[in-house]
């Protein structure tokens, strides 16, 4: 039994259909990625186990029990944390308000510290920050806290939907190896990214998504030498 | 020395703070005669804070922009006036239709209780029935987006409004007559001063609703209302329940809303509809925006200079000005409201987000800073 298991998992926007019945599955202590381009309804997958938007078919397991239909708060107590799309810090709330507002549905206030030190330990930027609003912060610094503010809910799972969007190169890089070192720690990462080089590299297993389809599944470096996920996803200068 | 303050000094400072405003109050209520004036515009202030409060916890801190104070206050300051009115002038407030049979039986039987007991029973029931209505009325209108709320909740402002005037209510309410001879706030007692309560008593009902909304904000509701304030998405991402945070803080806001009302009833000493007209709301929305969205403190400190300066310090405006034998032109009445409203024009000028911003006060600020924050200390003092 997988962790996560999504069947025929279908949304609708209005009439559009933005998935149609995809499926896939992620084990526990594993980084699985759905690449794909814009529109491939990645996003609205994330949203949809989170409980954010609504299914219109299909179902979601987690452990092996349905969860589709639960409301986000449900999920969140489940284990299953959204990083969302462009970060979404709390602009006029401090660093350390962010964290703690991430362990809103928590009342293990000796954990929920003993965890404020660990995320500073894990991201000594935001300790030097803590004082500071976190609107003042700059877009990697931010992605950092986001990705604080979403493990101080203590996640089994952590979901992360494009993590590396408008961040430099550098920053990029800081942000998979911590994506790695979460995963080492014990966290299951499901990553949606259109930096597909980058999350295939880090990733155990990945999906190819394309118009709210799974067109083809394997693992992380299978697809990275796979010739035609290189001509649509990696560019020439994949290798 | 001003920077590390300690917390019992802190503490020493609020203390005596307290002490201070105590005696100050008392000494000026037991000397209402001569201090008319004050005591009136200190009275309305402080009746004022609550609302100013209690909206910036709704529009500020949870970022629900709601329209519909004047609404809430309506019912609280009614059905306060319901009930304190004594049983025995009821007859000639209702002089037309009379006090509905029902109603009347309960009041009679309230009556065994003192009149601070049947007054504060007033005040709780506005608050609960406000708070219910606001449940009510929020889960279809919360889930509404900044302006489309504000007209949501201003409909329903001006429905409560209809309704309490309508002459089907005349039993109850005393339709479009209003309802009069409402006790003020001043203790009937032989052993006190005659004056005694006129402001110690609002003051310290607005001590305790603002304190509580203070501690609702300092808990981790208040977080969730600000992460619901900063990002709707994200704060649901989460696990933050949206509609539940939004009731919660709709209906603290609306219950402390209808106190004050209820406490703007007994101040005025007679009510009708048209007293909570949108007018009022605007008032209030005025106050908070000048003390800065998101600041308890800047909502109090511009009560008083709002109320202050709008009733009493710009009356000479209104008053024909002579200076050796030429007739100054401009200075007749309404010239104040013009004077009032170029101030309030400087002011969101120089301070954009208000006097406090989202900031609020601390002794240490003021002590180190005595020449930009000379009235910050008027704000603070009331949360002792």
């Amino acid at each position: 039994m997988s962790l996560l298991e999504i069947e025929n998992l279908s949304v609708h926007y209005g009439g559009i259909e933005a998935l149609k019945n995809i499926s896939f599955t992620v084990n526990a202590g594993e980084i699985v990625t759905l690449i794909g381009a814009n529109g491939a309804g990645k996003s609205t997958t994330l949203k949809s186990i989170s409980g954010l938007v609504s299914a219109s078919g299909g179902t979601i397991k987690h452990n092996g029990e349905i969860i589709s239909g639960l409301d986000t708060q449900q999920i969140v107590e489940r284990g299953i944390v959204l990083v969302p799309e462009g970060r979404k810090v709390f602009s006029n709330l401090s660093v350390l308000e962010n964290l703690k507002i991430g362990a809103y549905l928590r009342h293990d206030h000796a954990g929920v510290a003993a965890d404020i030190e660990r995320m500073y330990d894990l991201f000594p930027r935001l300790k030097e920050r803590h004082w500071q609003m976190a609107g003042t912060l700059s877009g990697g610094e931010q992605q950092m806290l986001a990705v604080g503010r979403a493990l101080m809910a203590k996640p089994q799972i952590l979901m992360m939907d494009e993590p590396s969007l408008g961040l430099a190169p550098l920053i990029v890089r800081d942000i998979f190896s911590i994506i790695r070192k979460i995963n080492e720690q014990g966290t299951t990462v499901l990553l949606i990214e259109q930096n597909a080089n980058a999350a295939l590299k880090v990733a155990d297993r990945g999906y190819v998504l394309v118009t709210g389809e799974v067109m083809m599944s394997g693992a992380g470096h299978d697809l990275l030498t796979d010739k035609s996920v290189q001509d649509a996803y990696l560019g020439t200068s994949a290798h | 020395m001003l920077r590390s303050m300690t917390k019992k000094s802190t503490t020493l400072l609020n203390l005596t703070a307290v002490v201070v405003l105590v005696t100050l109050l008392y000494l000026l209520e037991i000397n209402k005669n001569s201090f008319g004036m004050a005591v009136s515009i200190l009275q309305k202030s402080v009746i004022l804070s609550i609302v100013a409060v209690s909206m910036n916890l709704l529009n500020g801190f949870t970022g629900l922009f709601s329209l519909g104070q004047a609404g809430f206050m309506a019912i609280g300051a009614y059905i306060t006036a319901i009930f304190s009115i004594s049983s025995d002038t009821i007859d000639s407030v209702y002089y037309t239709s009379g006090l509905a049979p029902w109603l009347m039986s309960f009041k009679l039987g309230l009556d065994v209780f003192p009149s601070a007991i049947r007054i504060l029973f007033g005040l709780l029931l506005g608050g609960v029935v406000a708070g219910l209505f606001a449940a009510l009325i929020g889960i279809p209108v919360l889930r509404l987006k900044s302006d489309y709320l504000a007209i949501a909740t201003l409909g329903f402002s001006e429905i409560i409004r209809a309704i309490l005037s309508s002459p089907q209510m005349d039993q109850i309410t005393n339709g479009s007559y209003g309802l009069k001879n409402i006790p003020g706030f001043a203790i009937e007692s032989d052993f006190l001063p005659v004056g005694t309560g006129s402001l110690l008593v609002p003051f310290a009902i607005a001590a305790l609703c603002i304190t509580f909304m203070v501690m609702l904000i300092k808990s981790s509701y208040g977080r969730a209302f600000m992460a619901i304030r900063e990002d709707g998405v994200a704060a649901e991402a989460m696990g933050i329940n949206l509609l539940k945070h939004k009731e919660l803080s709709f209906i603290v806001s609306s219950f402390m809303t209808a106190i004050a009302g209820g406490l703007l009833a007994m101040f005025m000493r007679s009510i009708d509809a048209r007293t909570f007209q949108i007018s009022m709301t605007y008032d209030i929305l005025l106050i908070v925006v000048i003390g800065g969205l998101g600041s308890i403190t800047g909502s109090i400190l511009s009560a008083f200079l709002v109320t202050a300066s709008k009733e009493w310090w710009l009356r000479f405006f209104d008053q024909p000005l002579i200076t050796g034998g030429i007739t100054i032109p401009l200075f007749r009445t309404g010239f104040r409201m013009v004077v009032f409203s170029v101030l309030l024009m400087v002011v969101v000028l120089f301070f954009r987000r208000g006097l406090m911003g989202n900031r609020e006060f601390s002794w240490s600020a003021l002590l180190s800073w005595p020449k930009r924050m000379p009235k910050a200390k008027k704000g603070a003092n009331k949360r002792g």
